[in-house]
């Protein structure tokens, strides 16, 4: 990704973070996280990471902030008004995340930084040539068939965990129902 | 082409915002908003280390499948999470961490 693509999506993404904690109304709280989850997918796409930033959009942007604005409708809740505003926790939190950040930085700035190499089509095509010629051929034509191999990894090798997963959404549905039924005891 | 480091570094501060906005914020659904950040920056790094570690030329698929069960938990947690924090609004009529206090001690 061209470094100023990354850097207009990294800069959405932490405005719209930051906007997250400093809206007083829930709604445009929301909102701006829509934003902040858009720049995000910005980012996976540019990771070449396509399937997994349609993903995002689709299940944050799409699916969970609905929920988040439903409640916040359904609760019907007001601005925040002001209050007296209480230091102890206030510069409580923010020494934490200041020390976080500075822990951040002390750690990347010892760490190996690596460039980006391109993908190496030719090299996968050969590799995927035995095992499935229709994505050899699409990766010989310079193509990323980002769907075809994240499916075959997740129907492959994390198939248990896959059906796991399956079971966990049942039983969250099946939670979200009970709490939400109003109790007549 | 942005680097590994800028990626660690953009993810890391994204996990800062949401760690102070859990730790500042008084409205319990803006903490949740929060809570989804922090899960979201922790996958721009598994991505970034997917795409950079990659084996065969091409990302290391193994990083994005977390990346997508992250994705489902987090969609699971929100679910429950705000049928839990309507019960409690039904309850309590309010949903400012600072009225919550009845396991105080």
């Amino acid at each position: 990704m061209p470094l100023t693509l990354f850097w207009f999506f990294a800069i959405l993404m932490l405005v719209g973070g930051l906007a997250v904690i400093s809206m007083r109304n829930p709604v445009s709280a929301a909102l701006s996280m829509v934003a902040s989850f858009v720049g995000l997918a910005g980012l996976f796409i540019g990771l070449n990471a396509y399937f997994v930033g349609i993903m995002q959009i689709l299940v944050y942007a799409g699916a969970i902030m609905v929920l988040f604005l439903f409640i916040i409708m359904l609760l019907d809740l007001k601005t925040e008004e002001k209050q007296a505003p209480k230091v102890v926790p206030i510069v409580g939190g923010l020494g934490i995340v200041l020390a976080f950040t500075i822990q951040l930085i002390g750690i990347l700035g010892k760490t190996p930084d690596k460039a980006s190499e391109p993908l190496k089509l030719d090299q996968a095509a050969i590799a995927y040539a035995e095992t499935s010629p229709r994505v050899a051929e699409r990766l010989g034509n310079g193509q990323l068939p980002d769907v075809n191999l994240v499916g075959q990894v997740i129907f492959t090798e994390y198939n248990l965990p896959l059906q796991i997963v399956g079971v966990l959404l049942l039983v969250a549905t099946i939670g979200v129902v009970v709490l939400s039924k109003r109790q007549t005891v | 082409m942005a680097s590994l480091y800028s990626y660690l570094l953009v993810s890391g501060l994204l996990f800062a915002i949401g760690l102070a906005g859990v730790v500042l914020r008084r409205n319990i659904i803006v903490v949740f908003m929060c809570l989804e950040l922090m899960l979201s920056a922790a996958n721009l790094t598994l991505v970034a280390f997917s795409r950079f570690n990659g084996s065969n030329g091409l990302p290391d698929y193994n990083g994005q499948m977390l990346v997508f069960f992250v994705i489902t938990v987090a969609a699971a947690e929100v679910a429950v999470g705000l049928a839990i924090i309507v019960a409690l609004y039904r309850a309590r009529q309010t949903i400012h961490t600072d009225d919550l206090t009845s396991m105080k001690g």
